[in-house]
């Protein structure tokens, strides 16, 4: 029968349609490899004219990333001990020495701690709001849809005049928890939104028999309603993290030496004598790395976060 | 209507019982749930809205906080539209918005159409096309920054691999009319699978007894084309556009680390100029107008095209 079917494409159709997207895929692909081989470039190799394809692989870039140094004077040389690790001696080869690490750890460390707490906070209020949404009359319920989307209007900068100036009077400027807060708050209208969608599928007749079993509202919330909503809150945690995560436009206004994120710092890596490609793709490389790693993992999850819950499968 | 099996239930159940089904009056749960999430929301988008209205009334400047602060009416609004810096920012967003979504939405249908062709490996092809959307704007302006560079950008040399113009004659990012095209290449490569996966969902929901039903009915695989699959697309792809649009007019993050406005200020968009205007020269009452008017106008244009999707969506 499937011969006769009209909607099975021919094979040859099948052919062309996969070397094509094939082709674009590579495309996509080749700046992001590009980027990954810099930083395991030298210095040298990393600005090489024409392009270097085949290099010797080399460490500079991430010990770069990692280190504050400094230039020796011939003499200095001289009294310093030889190097005693092998990130020593590659960068005494620069005439170079480590005198302590980067910023670049402590910068990486806010990312992880203002992504995973900001996505904690909005996916744990996000569900209890979400809950009550679709299990009770809630007057806004009718309106949060375009709330989001007014939200999502406004330029991040626009938002962040005022907010800067609230950060100010009440001390959470350049503060971990005061990014925590304005992330949540960014996020919370969408999270909201996708786990309603995901509560709404869960049939009521489950919590009905837990209360008729003598379970409370609260206790049939948490052992029915957050077992079966757990991929749904899972994949919405995911959304609310690559969110924090890659956000730049308030990290750099209101954030400078304490709660600094990776994204506005990771520009800023600078060697001697210009920028030091291979140091900035090194941090690029490890900053991205795990979104793409999660994207590749979660890829079926994650397209409901993306089309914004509108396109529902 | 979700809460009527459950009245049902208190109903048909003596008092005592009744209360205990309920535990906590289902009143107050709702409440003890939605008011931490209603705060948050009241407190970084609801108050800071209000007070950018109230600002943009004002002279406030936020660097000078001794200052008197005066009420000047609709004197900034006046400023700003009759400013001519204003108007050519507007016509550089313009320009990078137009152009972005005419090839997101080109490549992203082909890709999506081609997609659907459902051959071997679709879906480890369709992911690894998903990636840069997954991506910091800001770190992606940044790398392509050294992917742009004229002697040495591996951009410049595949121009020079495949065209035969050498590679350190032109500067993406630096040249006034090749930096509008730098930005919108980078965001077409970042965000066309975000066109691409939208559309892909509205093929998958197109029943196949329609494009059995119409050769049946003998019609060409064009005319299948232009009379089924385009029209049943259509509101998922200006659903597309909807959100790109709405992200790209406030598109800050991945141009400011790409070019940074420049050369000049020919890759200025509304953000950027913005961003200036609040965090450079510190003039806060002034931004706070601009930003009203930016709102004002995304919402305005926002709210036709919603009506206009509508009525695509009940044809």
């Amino acid at each position: 029968m499937s011969n006769f079917s009209v909607t099975t494409p021919s094979k040859r159709q099948k052919w062309v349609a996969g070397i094509l997207v094939t082709l674009y895929a590579l495309i996509t692909l080749m700046p992001l490899v590009w980027i990954i081989m810099t930083g395991f470039k030298s210095s040298a190799d990393s600005i090489a004219y024409p392009p270097k394809v085949i290099f010797s692989p080399s460490l500079e870039g991430y010990v770069n990333l990692f280190t504050s140094q400094t230039r020796l004077t011939s003499e200095q040389v001289a009294t310093t001990p030889p190097p005693a690790t092998w990130y020593d001696k590659l960068v005494r080869s620069h005439q170079m020495v480590i005198v302590g690490p980067s910023r670049f750890g402590q910068r990486f460390l806010n990312s992880v701690i203002i992504g995973f707490g900001s996505t904690f906070l909005s996916v744990s209020l996000g569900t209890l709001a979400a809950y009550a949404f679709s299990r009770f009359k809630v007057p806004i319920k009718e309106d949060l849809l375009f709330f989001i989307l007014s939200t999502r209007m406004m330029p991040p900068i626009a938002a962040a005049i005022p907010i800067f100036l609230m950060f100010r009077e009440l001390g959470l400027s350049d503060t971990k928890l005061g990014m925590i807060l304005l992330y949540t708050g960014v996020n919370l209208s969408l999270a909201v939104w996708l786990l309603k969608g995901f509560i709404d599928e869960i049939p009521f007749e489950y919590e009905e028999a837990a209360l008729i079993d003598g379970y409370t509202r609260f206790q049939a919330f948490y052992k029915v309603v957050l077992p079966q909503a757990a991929t749904g809150i899972a994949s919405t945690a995911i959304f609310c993290l690559i969110f924090a995560w890659n956000e730049y436009a308030f990290a750099v206004l209101l954030t400078s030496g304490n709660a600094q994120t990776a994204p506005p710092f990771i520009p800023t890596i600078i060697g001697f004598g210009g920028l030091d490609w291979p140091a900035v793709a090194a941090g690029t490389t490890i900053f991205l790395l795990p979104i793409m790693i999660f994207t590749i993992l979660l890829r079926k999850h994650l397209l409901r976060g993306i089309t914004f819950g509108a396109v529902r499968k | 209507m979700s809460s009527s099996p459950m009245e049902c239930a208190a109903k048909v159940t003596p008092r005592p019982l009744a209360n205990s089904i309920r535990g906590l009056s289902d009143r107050g749960i709702a409440w003890l749930f939605v008011a931490p999430t209603i705060f948050l929301l009241l407190a970084i988008n609801i108050f800071p809205l209000i007070w950018t209205i109230y600002l943009s009334f004002t002279n406030f400047r936020a660097n000078r906080i001794g200052r008197e602060v005066k009420f000047i009416g609709l004197r900034n609004y006046e400023r700003i539209l009759s400013d001519p810096d204003i108007w050519q920012t507007m016509q550089a967003t313009a320009h990078f918005l137009l152009w972005t979504l005419f090839f997101q939405v080109l490549i992203g249908f082909t890709l999506a159409w081609l997609i659907n062709r459902k051959f071997k490996g679709n879906d480890m092809w369709t992911t690894i096309i998903v990636l840069p959307m997954m991506l910091s704007p800001a770190v992606v302006g940044n790398f392509w920054k050294f992917l742009y560079h004229p002697q040495t950008g591996l951009f410049n040399y595949v121009v020079q691999f495949f065209t035969g113009v050498d590679s350190s004659s032109f500067s993406m990012i630096g040249d006034v009319s090749l930096a509008p095209w730098a930005i919108v290449i980078v965001d077409t490569w970042m965000w066309t699978p975000f066109v691409m996966l939208i559309c892909l969902a509205g093929l998958r929901s197109i029943p196949d007894y329609l494009y059995e039903a119409a050769s049946v009915d003998r019609a060409s695989k064009w005319r299948q084309f232009w009379t089924i699959t385009i029209p049943m697309v259509l509101p998922f792809l200006m659903l597309a556009v909807l959100f790109r649009g709405i992200e790209n007019f406030k598109m800050f993050d991945l141009v400011v680390q790409l070019t940074g406005g420049g050369p000049g200020s020919i890759t200025e968009l509304t953000s950027i100029n913005l961003k200036r205007e609040a965090f450079e020269k510190w003039r806060t009452g002034y931004a706070s107008a601009y930003a009203v008017i930016l709102f004002v106008t995304v919402f305005g244009l926002a709210s036709i095209y919603v009506k206009a999707l509508n009525k695509v969506k009940e044809r």
